[in-house]
Formats: structure tokens, sequence, C-alpha cells
């Protein structure tokens, strides 16, 4: 497995190593009057689950690439891009635009989630968590909630960005936050259809064109870029039906100092179905697998 | 019946047309390293994978320590530890935080995850490689930290899906010593392997397993002794007395005498066939006949046959049955 980049130094020290040879009596000394601890609450193994995902990012920053410099790109790109056609200037544009954008790419790189699942499956990691006496879901929760880090990183660096070429949410520091908070409570629940990839499809390339095929319809057929008064009337009927087009509603909502209770209240509705529903096959798959 | 580690009746299970495990009976004692003997394909890794709770038998039924893998599979987690063939670790994470990791899964405080993470790590000899992340292991290192990464727990049952294979003679050895002290401790072992001196050299009962069915099941002996009881070998002084010698051990044991390359050397089989005298007995009288017919004798070993012997003749009895 020694790559050719690696060289000759990482090979001398890893022989080096290899030599220290394991110790029978010292194991033998610890396997004996050792006594099981009690099972970790379901809380705590999906906290455990959480911490892997962030040494992970520790050790692969390059992973937060998707959640720093895409999401830059997308409002750059959005903005300036379509801000003169569509509302006459920039910043007139962007008041409506950023919420929506935020949306669009923190539901989009939630498909990671199934990429990093399948890629366990396959390094072999996931058997042993699945021998392990813990929740069930714990190893799901875990990627989810470490997900969920992510979009947090991607939000604040989207306003960060925003903020910078004009956007001025009316609604405050407190409109923002709750608007990021329906985002990331979404985000959660949307995730386990990719958990449900993850564990359904063969491959990474199999989940990665799967995603596709969901996220860019979902996404794009929503009120983010324009309202969908706009758009011919079979259009309407799907976009105004949207689970996106209602949390992207309810999130510039809120970021604009409304109250948004009947967008807030589809989006958390369909959050709990998704949950409910793609939960439910995950776990089945997983069970299964 | 508590008594049993593993035990299963008409194990099955199907992958398409393809019939991997097709009607396996197993009784594992507790306490004694269980060896899983086959070629690639027989179905081992199938078994074990159902046995720990990963696959859904198609067919038949399995328990672990009485407890049934597939109603009370999280009863049989809780007691039981698997090693896979591929390092079952986050190759991302490093030697310390994988162990960590999972301690603290199986319920362990912070603290004492990383006390045992740490002595476990250094009873492995991977101390110096603790801070380092498992991608640059080498094959040896990594299936250590894999086992380490089964006895966080000291298990019930320990699940060793060919712990060696790809793995050098030293690595070997290495993962065959740990493999005894943790049997010494108690645990019992599910050894599955390719290869036979590794069933020889650590299980006490083997199931030799073929097309997804047991073709032979005992101990040691009792396959070696399936086959043939064992062979004399025997070296003359003189090249010249040699087709003597020849005759008088084809007299002597009734079987068929081979000719070395080694011009004073011979190899006769003792099978046991048409007599009551055990094999050691048979090679004495073969050995004072030599003397007898005034033979010069300079060594004479009564050698056991191979796992190898015994493996190619089980498979070569079915194919030819087939």
């Amino acid at each position: 497995m020694t790559s050719v980049t690696t060289g000759k130094d990482t090979q001398t020290t890893d022989e080096a190593l290899d030599f220290a040879a394991p110790k029978a009596d010292e194991l033998a000394a610890l396997l004996v009057g050792h006594s099981r601890p009690p099972r970790p609450s379901a809380l705590s193994a999906s906290l455990t689950f959480g911490w892997r995902a962030m040494l992970k990012i520790k050790h692969v920053p390059e992973q937060l690439f998707d959640v720093t410099a895409f999401p830059i790109m997308m409002v750059l790109m959005f903005t300036y891009l379509f801000g003169g056609a569509l509302a006459g200037s920039v910043s007139e544009y962007i008041q409506f635009l950023l919420p929506g954008i935020l949306v669009l790419s923190v539901v989009m790189i939630t498909m990671y989630t199934g990429m990093s699942v399948n890629t366990d499956i396959e390094k072999g990691v996931f058997d042993r968590f699945r021998t392990l006496p813990i929740w069930r879901p714990a190893p799901m929760v875990g990627y989810l909630l470490g997900d969920v880090v992510r979009y947090l990183i991607a939000s604040a660096v989207m306003l960060t960005v925003g903020m910078i070429i004009g956007f001025r949410p009316e609604g405050g520091p407190a409109g923002v936050l709750l608007g990021v908070a329906l985002l990331l409570v979404f985000s959660f629940s949307f995730s386990w259809i990719w958990t449900m990839f993850g564990l359904l499809l063969r491959s990474e390339k199999s989940v990665t064109g799967v995603s596709m095929m969901v996220i860019f319809p979902l996404t794009f057929l929503s009120s983010v870029f324009v309202l969908p008064v706009t758009m011919p009337g079979w259009l309407q009927a799907f976009v105004n039906n949207n689970p996106v087009t209602h949390l992207a509603d309810g999130v510039r909502e809120l970021m604009a100092g409304g109250r948004p209770g009947a967008d807030i209240a589809w989006t958390l509705g369909w959050s709990a179905l998704f949950v409910l529903v793609f939960g439910w096959f995950t776990m089945r798959l997983y069970n299964r697998k | 019946m508590t008594d049993l580690a593993i035990r299963t009746e008409g194990l099955v299970k199907v992958f398409g047309t393809n019939r991997a495990v097709d009607g396996i009976d197993l009784r594992v004692p507790a306490g004694t390293v269980y060896g899983v003997l086959g070629p690639n394909g027989a179905g081992k890794t199938t078994v074990v994978r159902m046995l720990a709770t990963l696959l859904r038998p198609d067919g038949g039924r399995a328990s672990v320590f009485g407890k049934d893998v597939v109603e009370d599979a999280d009863a049989v987690r809780g007691r039981v530890s698997l090693t896979g063939q591929y390092a079952s670790v986050d190759e991302d994470l490093t030697g310390t935080e994988n162990l960590v990791l999972l301690a603290r899964l199986l319920g362990h405080t912070r603290p004492d995850a990383r006390e045992r993470s740490g002595q476990l790590l250094g009873a492995f000899g991977l101390a110096e490689a603790a801070d380092k992340q498992v991608k640059h292991y080498s094959g040896g290192m990594r299936r250590r930290i894999d086992i380490a990464a089964s006895i966080l727990n000291t298990p019930d049952l320990l699940f060793l899906d060919e712990p060696t294979t790809g793995l050098d003679p030293r690595s070997r050895n290495q993962v065959w010593d740990i493999v005894r002290a943790v049997v010494a401790q108690g645990t019992t072992v599910l050894l599955t392997t390719q290869y036979l001196d590794e069933a020889d050299q650590l299980a006490s009962r083997i199931a030799v397993i073929d097309h997804g069915k047991v073709i032979a099941e005992g101990t040691k002996g009792e396959l070696k002794a399936s086959v043939g009881s064992g062979s004399v070998h025997v070296r003359l002084r003189d090249p010249g007395q040699r087709p003597e010698a020849e005759r008088v051990l084809r007299d002597a044991l009734k079987t068929t005498v081979q000719l070395d390359a080694d011009p004073v050397a011979l190899t006769a089989t003792v099978d046991g066939h048409g007599t009551d005298l055990g094999a050691a007995e048979q090679a004495a009288r073969a050995l004072a006949e030599l003397s007898r017919s005034g033979i010069t004798v300079d060594d004479f070993a009564l050698g056991q046959p191979s796992l190898d012997e015994v493996f190619l003749a089980l498979t070569d009895r079915k194919g030819t049955t087939a």
C-alpha cells in the first residue's frame, strides 16, 4: 500500500516500527481481571461517532473544500450572474438571493453523507461498528451530527461573504440564527435519504449519480432563484409543493425579520416525514446488509 | 449446552443462485480454538459473518453461547468480536484514536478509554506508531491494531477471519503469539484460514469446508488418521542395500514404498489397513525386520501426514464422487 510518492523515508520508518514485536505477557495481563463497563447511552454513542467525523476533518482538512470554497463560489457566481438581469441591481437581488443560495448550497452538500457511508462500507470499518452492542442508529446519527457541523461552517462562510457584498438582513442576528437553525434541522432530516442510498447502492460512483438526479430538480425547481409566480402553471404546482421552496421561503422570511409560521410548519413537517420514512429504510438496510 | 460457544444446525446462505453456505452444522466447545479450513470461496467468511450478526441466515439456525444470532443478536454482539480479512479500523484516524473511539463505544469513560488504548498499543508493539494514521501502517501492524480493537473488552468469542492472509512469516508468527495469549485467558476463537499449518499450529478441532459444506470435522489427530496414519522415512548407510530394504518394508507394511531422490532414502506409508496395530507399532516392526535382514539404518522417522495431505485427500475424494 505504500505509494510511490511516500518514498524511501516513510518505508524505513514503517519497517523500524514494525520490528517492535507484540509482548504476550503484557497482553495476558491486560486480558484478565478486566470488567466490561455498562453500554453507552444512545446519545453518548451518537456523539462519539460525531467525534469521529470531527477527527476525520482534522486529518483530511481538504474535505472542507465543499463547505468553504464551493459556497463562496455559489454566492459570487449567482449574485453577479443573475443579479443585474433579474432584480435590476446586485444589492437588491442579494437581499432575496442570499438566503436562497444558502439553502441551495447546504442542501446540495448534504449529499456527501451518502458517499461517506458508502466509503466506510467498502473499507470494512462498518463491519466493526455493526458488531458493536450499541444503539443501532448511532453510527448514522453520528455521520449526520458531524455533517451538521459542516453545514454550520458553510452557513457562516456564506453569510460572511454575503455581508461583505451587501447582504443586510432586516431580521438582525436573531433572525439570521433562526433561519440557519431551520436550515440545519431540515438538512439533518433530509440527509437520511443519503444514508439510505449510501447503504443501498454498491459504489460511490452510483451514489454520486443518484444524488445528482435527486438534488438538482429538488433545489433548482424551487423558489431559491425566482418567485414561483413567474413560472408556468404546471411548474408552479411542483415548485409550490417542493419542501425546498418552503424551506427557502421560511429562511428568507426569518432573516428578513418576518414570522413565516406556515413555511416553518411545512418545513418541520417535511423534516419529520424524512426522518420517519428514510430513517426507517436506512435502519432496515443497516440491519439487513 | 452452555459449554458450547457456537452451535449451528443446517446453516444456509444463498447469494443469487450460489449456495455459499449449504447446510453447515458446527459445534464449537467454549475455551478452544476452532479452525475452519477451506479454499477461497468455500464459504468460510460467510459463516463467520452470519455468526457475528452481520448477515442473516437464509436457512437453519445458529446460536452463540446459547443466544440465537437473529432473534437475540444484541446479546450475541455483547460477547463477540470480529477481525475480518480487511483491517476493520478507520484508516484516516491514528492508532490511538481508533482504539479510543471503539473503547468509548464500548462504554469506557474517556480516561479509561485512553488508558486501555495506551496499554494495548504497548502490548501489541505499536506504541511508537500510536499517533500515526493507520493508512501508514504496514500489513502486519494493521492486523495487530485490528486484533487490539477486537479485544478492547476481552470478548468471550473472537472471530478471526483469515488473520494472516498476506502477511510475511514474521508478522504471521506475531499474530499466532497474540492468538495463543488471547486463548490462554479463556476466550474461544473461531479461526478461518486457508493455510493448513495455521490450523495445525493453533486449532484443537478443525472443520474442513468446501463448496459451502463441511467435508470433514474432528480433532487434528482424527482428521489425519482418517487419511492415513503417517509415513515412515528411512535413511540407509549403504545405497546398495536399498532394493533389499524396499522389499523388506513392502512386505512388513503391505503398502507402497517410494524411493526418494536421495539414493539412501526411502519413504513408506503406514495406513493401518488390515491390522489392529498402531502406526508406531507397525513402524517398529518394519525397523526390526530391516535390522534382521542385515540392513544398516542410519536414520528412521515416523511422521504424521500433514494437513496438506489431509486436505488434498478430502477434496479429491469429494471431487471424484461428485
